[in-house]
């Protein structure tokens, strides 16, 4: 029925996949695209979150010890270098069907980028201001929590950011276990060749990505100490005037 | 008085910062260490905080070995101030010199007012109480730092060439303010540098370090002056450089002081015994 030999029959596929996603039966219901939408966040959502109760506190720790950094850099070279599809695989013939397996793997999948971004925001702190922050009687708790941490924000909430982004892109593979998510329309609508639903959950998926990006992007403003946001706008008023 | 008994401190690398130091520091007066770079002067300073510890020897604050102190503690009664300025770059002015007296568990009332008090003890405009460091010029910004280093109303105030990155004019209006502020509230204060005018400006005592953390000469600036211990502080002092002499002429029976370009500077004049004092 369809062939890709033209520009214009994707454009169709397209057009097609919209109409899909909008058609009033694929919308609602528990197999529709909110639910799946829904599904698909709190995979997500949990996978990063599991990720970075490991992955943050030992990302600050060997940003403020400068203890381990190699274990940094063999870890997230390692893990990054795992096949999330095989991982999902893996773990659901050891452990079974079911959430778990998904889990573990985009938990994974997430750590990487959530540990560099708390060791690389702690790193990146002005020792000026740490040291100064020792000398006039900080506990070594107290400069990481009201000075490290503050400062660092901006970079750790980058982290979260791109970890979310690779965990939301990733996580049609919970379908192949068989669970629900977006990618459950990709994984439906292979077998019996209905491209337009295959391209509709496709494109869900990066709307998705896109718009978390997008909202990551506005809370890492947000977080940026107003201290560290006049001093950026001074410089770039500066350059402005040289 | 803070006292050094024969303090060594070495380093992992094999390297020795100082050496075997035994040294005195009155009460209430401004002892200023002064050496070249990598002569062990700031690691002397931060192990009177315990920023680094000695390897061997003690250090007293009034008779209290301070390896037996907690350092956190020993550090919130201490000032310090550092070269350019370690300032919080995320907190107000207001709230950079509200930080010690919050750790020392006074209320963000009192804190603040304490710090308040404290901008106009250092001479700042209370206009630029809520700014951010990155506002304010480097001269002002050392001027947060001194108000910091007071706000824990310190016996001790450390200073790690805290004037070293101004620029000329406005480290003498510094300078010049340091030395108010200590007619006023007369702190024991050991000030690192690496400038002898500075030192002598600002020195009742002044330390002359060569390499090591070994003294090459202490005493007031007038008695370094006067009789430089060796040929290494007579050319440090610039002694044998021709700023530091004068010469005298005698003209219509007066006797008129040279610089040394030849210039007249003044009259000389002799000083009835105990009618000046030296500094």
């Amino acid at each position: 029925m369809y062939s890709l030999d033209a520009a214009g029959s994707l454009m169709n596929y397209l057009w097609d996949s919209i109409l899909w996603i909008f058609t009033p039966a694929h919308l609602s219901g528990p197999t529709g695209v909110w639910a799946r939408l829904g599904e698909h966040l709190f995979y997500s959502g949990l996978s990063v979150l599991c990720a970075a109760v490991i992955a943050t506190p030992l990302g600050l720790f060997i940003g403020h010890t400068g203890r381990g950094r190699a274990l940094v850099i063999w870890l997230t070279g390692a893990l990054r270098a795992l096949p999330t599809l095989g991982l999902v695989t893996l773990l659901a013939l050891l452990l079974g069907l079911g959430l778990l397996a998904p889990l573990l793997a985009l938990t994974v999948l997430a750590i990487p980028p959530l540990l560099a971004g708390a060791y690389a925001g702690v790193e990146s702190v002005d020792p000026a201001a740490s040291g100064a922050a020792r000398a006039v009687g900080m506990t070594e708790w107290q400069i990481l929590t009201r000075v490290e941490v503050p400062l660092a924000l901006p970079l750790l909430v980058g982290g979260f950011r791109s970890a979310f982004l690779q965990v939301v892109a990733t996580a049609t593979v919970a379908a192949f276990v068989p669970l629900g998510g977006l990618g459950r329309f990709i994984f439906d609508g292979l077998p019996v060749r209905d491209y337009p639903q295959m391209l509709a959950g496709a494109i869900l998926v990066i709307v998705l990505a896109l718009v978390s990006d997008a909202v990551f992007a506005l809370i890492q403003r947000i977080v940026t100490p107003r201290g560290v946001r006049v001093a950026r706008s001074g410089q770039d008023h500066a350059e402005i005037l040289r | 008085m803070i006292t050094f008994d024969s303090v060594t401190k070495s380093f992992t690398d094999g390297t020795t910062a100082v050496e075997s130091l035994s040294l005195e520091i009155s009460s209430r007066t401004t002892t200023v260490i002064v050496g070249s770079s990598g002569c062990g002067k700031t690691t002397i300073l931060r192990m009177i905080n315990r920023m680094v510890d000695a390897t061997s020897g003690t250090i007293r604050i009034d008779d209290e070995d301070i390896s037996t102190l907690n350092p956190v503690a020993l550090r919130r009664r201490i000032g310090y101030v550092m070269q350019n300025s370690g300032l919080l770059p995320h907190r107000t002015v207001l709230d950079n010199v509200a930080t010690v007296p919050l750790l020392n568990g006074d209320t963000k009332k009192v804190a603040r007012q304490r710090a308040r008090e404290l901008l106009d003890t250092v001479g700042l405009d209370q206009a630029l109480a809520l700014r951010y460091p990155s506002q304010l010029s480097g001269g002002q910004q050392q001027r947060v730092g001194v108000a910091r280093g007071l706000a824990a109303n310190p016996n001790i105030l450390l200073m790690d060439e805290p004037f070293g990155a101004v620029d000329p004019l406005v480290r003498t209006e510094l300078q010049n303010e340091l030395q108010r502020i200590q007619r006023d509230l007369a702190k024991t204060i050991v000030f690192v540098t690496h400038d002898i005018e500075e030192a002598f400006q600002l020195g009742d005592q002044v330390v002359i370090l060569r390499e090591g953390g070994h003294i090459a000469q202490s005493g007031s600036p007038a008695d370094i002056m006067s009789a430089p211990a060796d040929d290494f502080v007579a050319s440090f002092i610039g002694a044998d450089r021709a700023k530091r002499t004068l010469h005298t002429r005698v003209l219509n029976g007066r006797t008129v002081v040279l610089d040394e370009h030849g210039t007249p500077a003044g009259l000389l004049k002799e000083v009835p015994s105990g009618g000046m004092d030296l500094r």
